[in-house]
């Protein structure tokens, strides 16, 4: 194993083990400090595979804005700080069986076709600007309908959370 | 580096999102585990676009496109779990019923009349 | 003759209109009374054109069947219009005695087209040429009767005195149409005409003639089949007077009298109803000696008095059965009509609650004691001259030979004798009770009813006091009741020989003067004590009832309530476990549709998980 793959492992680990902190733990707000670990470590993960644009990308985006808007949703409905009862044993069975098969069926597919393949990461390509011009130049309506889509998304939110006319909230 | 390496971290991420997905009682903390599982994709994505080395760089491309989708999706979950929160003063998932349909089912069901002796 | 089938279309407008006309009663009384009087108006008519005349036949119409034809046709000869005149007249008399004592009834209207339908029935029943015909009137009769016994069908005690009289006399009509059948068989047609021209003695003719006599012994209260007449009595008043004393109850005598000349040629059928005829008349007459129920003393003694007119035409005494049916009729319709007056007044029928009603009700009074001596066969009075004629007629058949065997016979004078001395004790009794003795009656202030009432009684008493000068005109007699056909000897009028009318009249004033005794010997109350643990079981009609209630009611019963169960908890079981079973099957999806999300998530993706895995397997 050499000093990349070292590293990816030990991202890796951190990244798994965060993310299974979070879907067992039963503290909610710890579990979204979690989240914001566990994505933390992916963004390492895409700096280890070359993808530096990538990387800031999911920093910015995830552990800067949706887990900042994950924490502010559990504080307005109100979530309670202390421990809160999981769900009954017989529906964490019934997941985690879910989960398991999931888990095996992919790691049989993946594994099993890919998994003795290499990658070769290049050091010297500039990443970046092969990126932004791959994205403006074959990508370019696909991106613009993304913008589209994020401002459905926003004026949904605005009305959403507006309330009635007349109703303001409690 | 092998490929199996992400390809591991990639499925164990993806079957953590389904176990949260399927098991957590709160609403936001489901949200939260369906962000595991769009991860768990995009690392997927990026470590093929390694491995391919294409000029479109689409795993690169198709990987911003979800991390975007996904902050739009986890703006507009979280506000609809607030509207519920709003109107049911819970965002517990086991108390928001308004699929159950046996409590309609119920009704009517009294046992049919049946022939007496009139006296 | 175009008029006599009017006689029986006019009272049925009459009753279409009266129920046409819903609840109003002014129009309902002119409608009804109206009907009445025009039915008897033509009624009258016709008789004397037949009286003076010939007896007319006509055929209306054919009714094609399998076998032999329904003929309408109305035969209108002397015994036809002579019943029929009878009929109308109770009937206008009922009718405005109803204006009066129905006042405060709600459901008026329903009760005078009910007695208008009753009596088109019954004017079918006499001038019917068809047996079949005879029989839809017949039928028709009974529902009605039926109909008005349950007028007041509130009271419990009403209804089932209607179900009885109906179910009762129902029973005997099943024989009697199994008769019909048989007689139509023998003879080749229902016509009544027909039969008579042609029948012949013999075995078949005789089982046709004794099922025939089922329905008679239904329809005029004869035993076996008398239990529904006593309790008939809780109709009102005028329906016991038109229906059970006059008229519908007399439509047995008159279909024996119709088919006289057949029955003439079978003896056993006329021993049997000689001795159905005996026993009725005694047991009859015992029974009204301890009622208490002074509308029950009089319905036990028509069973008796109906029993003395079947026991005359056994004995081949025609003219007599039926004289003494006219007489009957007019004397028995008056003591009813007193009798509701009296229950108009004193607001009881118990004799026990009556008493002295001589002072406060004097014209009541005097019509019931012209009543109640004309049923005790007091001369001048027509119940005297009736009963004697038949005594007379009984007493020829026995001595001289007749149409039955001679036991029979005498059978049937032995009967009449004791029953004339049963009569006039309980007549007797039943006056000083109501009448005579110290004012016992809880309503002091009795009066003599309204003037309807009145004018109705007196219309009665006049044939009761006058009819019986009949008996010293016995061709005019024959003629009026003469039937139509001729046979080989013309049944003479009634005749009256002297030793049974000294006979009974020893036994009349025994019978009065004994009661008298006993009643004196009480202090003015009841003679009846005298019988004295013998009057609880004369009271209930010797027991009949309950044994008919062993016998028949309660096994009845019983079977229905296991029908019943065996509905319910068998077959209605399967039908209940079909449900349970399909519910069971429900309940499983059921349970899946308990609207929680995740459940549905996690099902959705175990099938992805599987699906990929088998895939992925079956690929490798």
């Amino acid at each position: 194993m050499n000093a990349v793959e070292l590293a990816f492992a030990l991202l890796g680990a951190v990244a798994v083990g965060a993310g299974a902190l979070v879907v067992t733990t039963n503290r909610i707000v710890h579990a979204a400090l979690w989240l914001a670990v566990s994505l933390g470590a992916v963004a390492g993960m895409f700096l280890l595979l070359t993808a530096e644009l990538l990387a800031w990308v999911q920093v910015l985006i995830y552990v800067g804005a949706v887990v900042v808007l994950v924490l502010f949703a559990l504080m307005l409905t109100r979530a309670p700080i202390g421990p809160t009862p999981s769900a009954p044993a017989g529906r964490l069975a019934v997941a985690g069986a879910v989960a398991a098969g999931t888990a095996v069926v992919l790691l049989a597919a993946l594994l099993g076709t890919l998994g003795v393949e290499r990658l070769e990461l290049s050091t010297t390509t500039d990443g970046a600007r092969e990126f932004g011009t791959a994205l403006f130049s074959g990508w370019v309506l696909p991106f613009e309908v993304l913008s589209v889509l994020l401002l459905a998304a926003l004026v949904g939110a605005i009305v959403l959370s507006k309330g009635r006319r007349g109703e303001d909230g409690r | 580096m092998r490929l199996a390496f992400p390809l591991a971290v990639s499925a164990l991420l993806f079957s953590l999102g389904v176990f949260g997905v399927l098991a957590r009682r709160n609403a936001v903390l489901v949200l939260m585990s369906v962000e595991l599982m769009l991860n768990g994709v995009t690392i997927n994505l990026v470590a093929f676009d390694a491995w391919w080395s294409d000029a479109l760089h689409g795993g690169q491309v198709l990987t911003l496109f979800v991390i975007t989708i996904a902050a739009a999706e986890v703006g507009l979950g979280l506000a609809i779990v607030l509207l519920v929160f709003r109107n049911r003063a819970t965002s517990d998932l086991n108390d928001l019923g308004l699929l159950d349909e046996r409590a309609e089912a119920t009704e009517g069901n009294g046992d049919v009349t049946e022939p007496g002796v009139a006296r | 003759m175009i008029l006599a089938p009017l006689i029986v279309l006019v009272p049925f407008a009459a009753a279409v209109a009266g129920l046409a006309v819903g609840r109003n009663r002014i129009a309902a009384a002119r409608i009804a009374v109206a009907g009445a009087g025009i039915t008897l108006a033509v009624t009258i008519t016709t008789a004397v054109a037949v009286w003076a005349g010939e007896p007319v036949l006509d055929v209306w119409a054919t009714v094609p069947t399998g076998w032999l034809p329904i003929t309408v046709a109305t035969r209108a000869d002397g015994l036809g219009v002579t019943l029929a005149v009878m009929v109308a007249t109770v009937a206008f008399a009922v009718q405005v005695y109803s204006t009066s004592y129905m006042r405060p009834e709600p459901r008026y209207g329903s009760f005078a087209a009910l007695v208008s339908l009753f009596t088109t029935a019954m004017l079918l029943v006499v001038l019917a040429d068809d047996l079949i015909v005879l029989l839809v009137g017949w039928e028709v009769m009974g529902v009605c009767s039926a109909l008005l016994i349950g007028q007041h069908w509130e009271r419990p005690e009403a209804r089932a005195a209607a179900v009885k009289a109906f179910v009762v006399t129902r029973l005997g009509d099943v024989g009697m149409l199994a008769g019909i059948l048989v007689l139509a068989d023998q003879g080749g047609s229902f016509r009544i005409s027909a039969l008579q021209a042609s029948a012949t003695a013999s075995p078949a003719l005789s089982t046709g003639l004794v099922l025939l006599l089922c329905g008679v012994a239904g329809k005029s209260a004869q035993v076996p089949l008398h239990v529904w007449l006593p309790d008939a009595m809780v109709g009102p008043t005028p329906v016991s007077a038109l229906i059970h004393a006059a008229t519908m109850v007399a439509a047995g005598v008159f279909l024996v009298a119709r088919l006289h000349t057949v029955f003439l040629l079978s003896a056993a059928a006329l021993a049997v109803l000689a001795v159905i005829a005996a026993v009725t008349m005694v047991l009859a007459a015992l029974a009204a000696l301890a009622q208490d129920d002074y509308k029950r003393v009089l319905a036990w003694s028509t069973s008796s008095q109906l029993a003395y007119m079947l026991g005359a035409l056994a004995v081949g005494g025609y003219s007599a059965g039926l004289f003494h049916l006219l007489s009957h009729a007019a004397f028995k319709a008056l003591l009813f009509l007193g009798a509701g007056a009296i229950a108009h007044a004193v607001g009881t029928t118990l004799l026990s609650g009556m008493g002295g009603l001589r002072r406060s009700m004097p014209l009541t009074f005097l019509v019931s004691s012209l009543g109640l001596a004309a049923l005790a066969a007091l001369p001048p009075l027509s119940g005297f001259f009736s009963k004697e004629s038949v005594l007379s007629a009984a007493e020829e058949a026995a001595v001289h030979g007749g149409p039955l065997p001679p036991w029979a016979a005498w059978l049937v004078l032995l009967a009449g004798l004791l029953t004339v001395l049963l009569t006039a004790a309980y007549a007797t009794r039943a006056w000083l009770l109501a009448f005579a003795g110290p004012t016992r009656s809880a309503a002091a202030v009795a009066h003599d009813p309204p003037r309807a009432m009145r004018i109705a009684v007196v219309l009665l008493a006049v044939p009761t006091a006058v009819l019986g000068l009949l008996a010293f005109a016995p061709s005019l007699v024959a003629r009026m009741l003469d039937p139509g056909v001729s046979v080989a000897a013309d049944p003479p009028g009634p005749t009256i020989d002297v030793l049974p009318a000294l006979l009974s009249l020893l036994l009349v004033g025994t019978g009065a003067l004994v009661t008298c005794a006993q009643w004196l010997r009480r202090g003015g109350r009841d003679p009846a004590l005298a019988l004295g643990d013998v009057a609880p079981l004369l009271t209930a009609g010797l027991g009949v009832d309950r044994i008919y209630d062993a016998v028949f009611v309660r096994p009845s019963r019983a079977l229905s309530r296991l029908v019943v169960a065996g509905d319910r908890d068998v077959v209605h079981a399967y039908v209940r476990g079909t449900g349970r079973v399909v519910r069971a099957f429900g309940a499983v999806p059921h349970a899946a549709q308990a609207g929680r999300v995740q459940q549905y998530v996690t099902a959705a993706l175990a099938f992805v998980v599987v699906l990929a895995a088998v895939g992925a397997g079956a690929s490798r």
